[in-house]
């Protein structure tokens, strides 16, 4: 069945009540019914929780075959989380028939994509798939269809129990014997821990896995004790040089100046560019580089931004620090300096996924955000994004919080070259749909910019300003003059990735890789 | 013209080829390797075998490791190796004439 | 093939930014940072066992990328390597608007280029004096023979300083207050003037220094330099900020025109300009005031 993006659906993964994405916010109003979990009580007093090894959480939760664990990724490409918890279960306890539910996963755990080969681990449900996992269930090794969420829609899926976490496995900078776990104080810091927790409320169990475990109480706990089955310590939980790994500095390269240049000045020509506005950018180099040219903006009028959200990293703390933002409420950090800042610098706060992106509870963050400035690896001429595959189909991104964000912003920009390399990014039709095109107003690139047709407001913005624009169509249609019209991937039938709207219907399908040949 | 030598011209930066020739005797034996295999693969090798017989090589081996290059780049650097090969590189070029 | 317009020997030419002839990511698309002229450079920046291949590259660029309004110079190597002949077939084969002779010394070495430019424009039936040519004046020499140089030929367009040769041969160093290359500067610009043609600065090359930058920027733009060479992109709005017309410029220089116009068609020789009479020579000046607050985007009117 054909969906709202024009995206074939097979039928087979419309059982249960699942739909196709029908459009933006078509799931408003409509009741859920939450899941909860079922969890054990700790009603005698407990001197402590530790245990010895994660293989002894992992008994005392009665880990058995087919179980689903969930993880989260504050620990980033530095995480030895997953792969030390999966190794336990698999080669210590002999589990098999293995789920990963996590926020995502990255280059950091190329080890689970033997465990898939091996067929120990068969199904993965992330936003974030990279690396040999990603190559893995691209090539059709996962015994189950992967599913792909953004960042809101898998606290909706958890709560609506679409997910059912038997186990959830907290890596905790700091924790105290009882499990009050934190993203500071310890040797791993990670800041935020926004994305864990929702799983500690909604899993059976929970391990919390740490390397600096503290005095009792390790307060404000992000995860806290009342949730928590055991608590392991290890070595380490991870390597810090690449959990803070973004880079802190702003971008020096003109292109992506040009362009970020370009995203302030349109955002400065709107009418929600005003005192108290609320703001968001990605980390990649023209989105961050945007804050420095918003900031001259905000200088000239006068005015200050009220909130900021997001994955933070330096330029928002810095921003914050000089007061020229209200607040800061965050999910995640991406620097050393986001990190040391939460909780510490006043109005630098702490959020959960649920409260930063979820489309079914009743107030994320999201949904009052004025603008919002995010990256593409493709943009098609009806504005759908791509962040997930590559130009050759394979699953190598996340939708992370792209689609959440774009849908609640007033006003969402995309920034992003023309072409990279050889590859056109403003296309025709991208491999995958990640963000559906009616959440998408404005494209930046180093050729120009273009407005969706279907916001006539920000048209007369620009227009207003004077900002010259052109349509989507002339430039893919520059992009495919300097870098040749690009033969469409080919695919096997079978598909290895749902990608889920962020309301739970299905917005694409990624399909099998086939090797490329010269002879098709 | 005939691949008389081995020769290479270009490099493995991003949006570069690095195309390398050796003499053969078993018609054009073309091998190449892309970052964007998928979607211009074909285009690569149409535009390596229509600058070679613009240049009437029919014999040799070449080897492409394309990084994403444009055409016009493909183009350059088939040719520069191809004339490095026969030491004709450096003056007195067909500019317009083959190579266009 | 991309048929470039008939290159126009006075136009603006603010800032011309230097680009690797042999870096194909960076001279598939540098006018899009909207630099008045892009030096494609066949000398320093390529090494001396990749002028072939840089020359192969630079004939594909010329002919299948579309630079639009940027106007497309190259850099040939210096009339004493083995290199600048064929650097001038493939510049004028290729359909580039002008080639920067380096290393210019005398009018004879203006001259010895014209000459191969003519001969290449005929054998590739490029149109005779197509092709435009400007001096770098990089020793003493070239700068003693500053108006000789300027006016050797038809096709001089300008003439530029390159400071870090000139510095080595002058045995001084940069200095912030420009000292180091006053003379020098003054006097080609004054061959320039005496000529009739444009002349142009020397790159700033540290990229972390923005006062300095700026600074000789102002320096550049009150001794008459029409513009300068930069090595970066995030140079070229300093460059265009700094010299652009004031609005009082601007409208003055549009009420000139815009009364000369008026009386010329009405027949007659003199006119005013708020009461005050205005003589006929200062036109060509508020025409120039006025293409440049069109390029600056000051200035949408139709009087250039």
């Amino acid at each position: 069945m054909k969906n709202a993006v024009g995206r074939e659906i097979p039928d087979f993964l419309l059982e249960n009540g699942k739909e196709v994405y029908q459009g933006k916010n078509y799931m408003d109003g409509k009741y859920i019914q939450k899941a909860a979990p079922k969890t054990r009580r700790y009603e005698a007093p407990q001197e402590s929780k530790i245990v010895d090894s994660i293989a002894d959480a992992l008994r005392q939760c009665g880990a058995r075959d087919g179980m689903t664990f969930s993880f989260h990724h504050h620990l980033r490409e530095g995480d030895y989380v997953v792969n030390m918890v999966m190794k336990a279960a698999i080669e210590e306890l002999g589990l098999k028939d293995l789920t990963i539910a996590a926020s995502s996963l990255g280059a950091a755990h190329d080890l689970i994509a033997d465990y898939i080969e091996e067929g120990k681990v068969i199904g993965i449900q992330t936003s974030g798939i990279r690396g040999r996992m990603g190559q893995v269930v691209s090539e059709g090794k996962l015994k189950t269809t992967a599913i792909i969420r953004s960042h809101g829609g898998r606290p909706r899926a958890i709560e609506a129990g679409e997910v059912h976490i038997d186990i959830a496995f907290v890596g905790a900078p700091t924790s105290d014997c009882v499990g009050n776990s934190r993203g500071i104080g310890g040797k791993s810091n990670c800041g935020s821990m926004g994305y864990a927790m929702t799983d500690a409320k909604y899993a059976d169990h929970v391990v919390v896995i740490t390397d600096c475990l503290v005095d009792f109480p390790n307060m404000p706990a992000s995860v806290e004790a009342i949730d928590v089955d055991a608590v392991v310590v290890v070595d380490s939980i991870g390597n810090p040089k690449k959990i803070a790994s973004a880079a802190a500095r702003i971008s020096q390269n003109p292109r992506d100046l040009m362009m970020a240049e370009n995203v302030a000045k349109v955002i400065a020509s709107t009418p929600y560019f005003k005192d108290g506005f609320s703001f968001q950018t990605g980390v990649g180099g023209p989105s961050l580089a945007a804050n420095l040219f918003l900031e001259k903006y905000m200088d000239e009028r006068g005015i200050k931004m009220g909130w900021a959200i997001g994955g933070i990293c330096k330029p928002m703390v810095e921003l914050l620090k000089k007061g020229k933002i209200g607040k800061v409420i965050d999910v995640q950090d991406f620097d050393l300096d986001a990190v040391n800042s939460i909780n510490q610098t006043p109005n630098h706060f702490e959020m959960s996924a649920s409260q930063y992106a979820n489309p079914a509870n009743k107030g994320a963050f999201v949904n009052k955000l004025d603008f919002v400035v995010l990256a593409a690896l493709e943009i098609d001429t009806g504005f759908n994004v791509n962040v997930l595959t590559g130009s050759d189909g394979v699953l190598r991104g996340a939708p992370g919080g792209h689609p959440d964000t774009a849908a609640g912003s007033k006003v969402c920009i995309i920034v992003t070259p023309l072409v990279r390399g050889r590859m056109a990014t403003v296309c025709e039709n991208v491999v995958t749909v990640t963000t559906p095109g009616d959440c998408v107003d404005v494209l930046v690139t180093d050729y120009g910019i273009a407005v969706n047709p279907l916001r006539p407001d920000l048209i007369k913005c620009l227009d207003d300003a004077g900002i010259p624009h052109v349509t989507i169509e002339s430039l893919k249609e520059k992009a495919y003059s300097m870098v040749g019209r690009p033969d469409p991937v080919q695919f096997e039938d079978k598909v290895v990735a749902v990608l889920e709207a962020r309301d739970g219907t299905i917005l694409d399908v990624v399909r099998q890789i086939k090797p490329f040949s010269f002879d098709d | 013209m005939q691949i008389e030598k081995n020769a290479v011209a270009g490099t493995l930066e991003s949006s570069d080829a690095m195309v390398t020739v050796e003499p053969g005797t078993n018609g054009i034996e073309l091998d190449i390797s892309s970052s964007v295999m998928n979607q211009y693969g074909r285009q690569i090798k149409a535009t390596v075998l229509e600058t070679l017989g613009r240049l009437g090589v029919t014999e040799g081996r070449v080897t492409v490791v394309d990084k994403g290059a444009l055409d016009c780049t493909l183009k350059a650097r088939v040719e520069c190796a191809v004339f490095r090969s026969c030491d004709k590189s450096a003056a007195g070029i067909p500019w317009g004439g083959v190579i266009k | 093939m991309i048929k470039r317009p008939k290159p126009e020997r006075f136009r603006l030419r603010r800032t011309m930014m230097f680009m690797n002839a042999q870096k194909p990511g960076l001279i598939k698309d540098a006018y899009i940072y909207g630099c008045d002229s892009i030096m494609l450079d066949l000398e320093d920046a390529v090494a001396e066992n990749q002028k072939d291949a840089a020359r192969f590259s630079l004939y594909h660029a010329l002919t299948t990328i579309d630079y639009g309004d940027t106007e497309v110079i190259v850099r040939i190597n210096g009339l004493d390597t083995p290199h600048w002949q064929e650097d001038i077939r493939v510049c004028v084969a290729g359909g580039a608007d002008g080639i920067r002779i380096a290393k210019c010394e005398s009018a004879q070495d203006v001259k010895t280029v014209e000459a191969h430019v003519l001969a290449a424009e005929r054998e590739f039936g490029v149109e005779e004096g197509r092709t435009l040519l400007m001096a770098a004046l990089e020793s003493p020499k070239g700068i003693l023979n500053a108006y000789e140089i300027c006016a050797a030929s038809e096709r001089m367009f300008g003439v530029a300083i390159s400071g870090g040769d000139f510095r080595k041969c002058m045995q001084t160093k940069f200095d912030p207050s420009g000292i180091d290359m006053m003379v020098a500067r003054g006097q080609m610009l004054i061959a320039a003037r005496a000529a009739g043609i444009q002349c142009f600065d020397t790159v700033f090359t540290d990229l972390d220094d923005n006062e300095g930058f700026e600074a000789e920027v102002r320096q550049n733009k009150a001794m008459g330099f029409d513009g300068k060479s930069l090595i970066n992109p995030k140079q070229i709005r300093l460059v265009h900020e700094i010299f652009a017309p004031t609005e009082k410029e601007v409208l003055q220089a549009e009420a000139m025109v815009s009364a000369f116009r008026e009386a010329a068609a009405a027949g007659i020789g003199v006119f005013t300009v708020n009461g005050k009479m205005v003589d006929v020579a200062f036109i060509p000046g508020a025409e120039r005031t006025l293409r440049l607050a069109k390029a600056c985007g000051m200035y949408e009117g139709d009087l250039v």
